[in-house]
């Protein structure tokens, strides 16, 4: 059943792209859909690409399994939405064309910059990659019985036929398809579960609470120390305004009006997306129990296919099954695109050929990119197989939050920010946030079995996100650069007054 | 053209709005983020049965999240669009 669903979105999503493809000609429509996206559909995609498997089934799996301290987790990855309206979306819709790094080299000298910029840019979507590749293979394990490996080659293929053919055109559409499924989904499951609690989700959770005790409504062991829960809250919330593959969607729609307005919608979808969450998971523990989750899987990812089975049979079961792959493709799909555009758009195309490439071969580098990075994606997912990987989503916001929103913010806003000050900050903040974490106890700890770790903290971008702010107004302040102030008139006005 | 003057003023001006419902979302988020490391047992109260504050604080924190970006994208529709529309038309076309 989970199969026949699933194979029923292959085919739509896989027609979809068909009908991009026809469309798809140019890099304006590979990398930005043409920028003809409307606001309400580039509000589904952005949710879209946000709501990946891992908040929808880790989200409920963490509520089953713990109670409140699931919603911790759906609070900070909502809160990082209205600072990037605030802040990022339409001076990077009016500065950029393609990429982030199109607003950091705006005024700057354009190699250096965007070397820099794609390898930080670059390392936020492979631990991204890497987390959401490895889900799927041991989601699709637990829910079809196919081997992981399997698995994996399966999802990297059915993704690079989107990306490849369609572009962002098919890779949005796709988007907009799963994430109005996972909602309609989401949202069904919890009025089923709702209906036997009269409609009231106070009773639901009185119920978890008379079943597990008090606690289950209260903060238990999720947040420990105050600086560490400061830590993992500015990671969560200036790192999404950092997320290439999230930032890469707003050229998709045609102004800044449109930037603005698309990720209000998102972030009404997302946090609608999250309360719902919250009621699936405790729909689980009532109703499925949390004997019966762990045993399935120990981390508690069944949670949400489990309920559906209890509360909506075996159809349901693999409805929501297939939505849950769905969604894990859908976000590969979008990262991998991101990942190519930094490949040929800012290395290939701005470095080692200067911004001199005709247009057929900005093509052709770009789909060979993206098979580049579909292959990635498939070696990486085999490669860490077995891993405990969950913290690289973390890690990902860790340096999204120390690397690109500094380089954005000082590029944009700050008249004398200079070349070696971009690439100083851009450099320091994905090495500190990098080498933090492999010191911290996540790695240490847990994965290697140390008795201490030699940085104390979690979550590194309490440390990492100043630094690089520092590091780059330092190096910026210790040898101005004439020409980049000099741009700043003409990057002003094209960021306030639009292209 | 318009004048860099003016267009620095009304970008200031966004910015001044950008920066205040930064604040509050911050303000929001890490206030309740805090009480969770620092007051767990007041977050335990119950309010009603099945609702405890800690649940009543996280759903409202979603909500304003959702509400401060509604406001901004209201402010800027309606007086920053108009204000920006004034100064665009003594751009070059």
């Amino acid at each position: 059943m989970a199969i026949a669903f699933f194979l029923l979105f292959i085919a739509v999503t896989l027609g979809i792209t068909y009908w991009a493809a026809r469309k798809t000609k140019t890099t304006s429509e590979f990398y930005a859909a043409g920028g003809g996206i409307t606001a309400g559909q580039n509000g589904f995609a952005l949710a879209g690409d946000y709501m990946s498997a891992a908040s929808f089934l880790g989200i409920a799996g963490l509520v089953a399994q713990s109670g409140f301290d699931g919603l911790i987790y759906s609070v900070g990855w909502l809160v990082g939405w209205p600072v990037m309206t605030f802040l990022v979306a339409e001076p990077l819709r009016n500065l950029g064309k393609y990429t982030f790094a199109d607003v950091v080299a705006f005024r700057l000298q354009q190699r250096p910059v965007r070397v820099a910029a794609a390898i930080g840019g670059l390392t936020v979507v492979a631990f991204y990659l890497v987390a959401q590749m490895v889900g799927a293979g041991n989601l699709i394990r637990l829910l079809f019985g196919l081997p992981y490996e399997g698995a994996i080659v399966a999802v990297g293929l059915v993704m690079l036929a989107y990306v490849l053919f369609g572009g962002m055109i098919a890779t949005t559409w796709v988007q907009i398809v799963k994430a109005a499924l996972l909602l309609s989904g989401a949202t069904l499951l919890a009025l089923l579960v709702l209906s036997r609690f009269g409609f009231n989700p106070l009773r639901l959770f009185a119920a978890a609470a008379e079943r597990y005790g008090a606690e289950s409504l209260a903060p238990g062991k999720l947040v420990t120390s105050p600086l560490e829960a400061v830590s993992l809250g500015l990671a969560l919330m200036f790192g999404t305004g950092g997320l290439p593959h999230i930032l890469m969607r707003f050229y998709t729609v045609p102004n800044a009006r449109a930037a603005r307005a698309s990720v209000f919608y998102a972030t009404g979808l997302i946090g609608a997306f999250y309360l719902i969450t919250f009621i699936l998971g405790f729909g689980a523990s009532v109703i499925v129990g949390r004997d019966a989750i762990a045993q399935v899987d120990k981390g508690g990812n069944m949670a949400a296919p489990l309920l559906a089975q209890a509360v909506g049979g075996t159809a349901f079961f693999g409805f929501i099954s297939a939505v849950a792959f769905a969604t894990i493709l859908a976000v590969v799909a979008g990262l991998t695109l991101s990942g190519a555009a930094q490949l040929s758009h800012d290395l290939w195309v701005n470095v080692v050929r200067r911004g001199q490439a005709p247009e057929h071969e900005q093509m052709r580098v770009a789909r060979i990119a993206t098979v580049i990075l579909g292959i990635v994606a498939i070696a990486l997912g085999v490669a860490f197989k077995g891993q405990n990987v969950a913290f690289m989503v973390g890690l990902a916001f860790a340096v999204a939050a120390s690397e690109n929103l500094p380089a954005l913010m000082l590029a944009m806003f700050w008249r004398r920010y200079t070349t070696a000050g971009a690439v100083a900050s851009i450099v320091t903040g994905t090495v500190a946030a990098i080498a933090l974490i492999a010191l911290s106890p996540t790695i240490q700890v847990e994965l290697l079995h140390r008795a201490s770790a030699i940085f104390p903290m979690k979550n590194p971008a309490l440390i990492s996100m100043p630094l690089s702010f520092l590091v780059g107004a330092i190096v910026s302040l210790a040898r101005p650069e004439e020409a980049a102030q000099r741009g700043f008139e003409q990057s002003e006005r094209r960021m306030h007054l639009g292209a | 053209m318009a004048k860099l003057s003016e267009v620095r003023a009304l970008a200031a001006r966004r910015m001044r709005v950008a920066v205040v419902l930064t604040l509050l979302t911050i303000v929001a988020y890490f206030g309740f983020i805090l009480l969770v490391a620092f007051d767990k047992a007041r977050l335990a109260v119950l309010l009603a049965p099945g609702l405890s504050v800690g649940i009543a604080l996280g759903a409202a924190v979603i909500v304003v999240a959702w509400v401060l970006t509604g406001i901004y994208v209201r402010w800027a529709n309606r007086t920053y669009d108009a204000e920006l529309e004034a100064l665009r038309k003594n751009e070059p076309r």
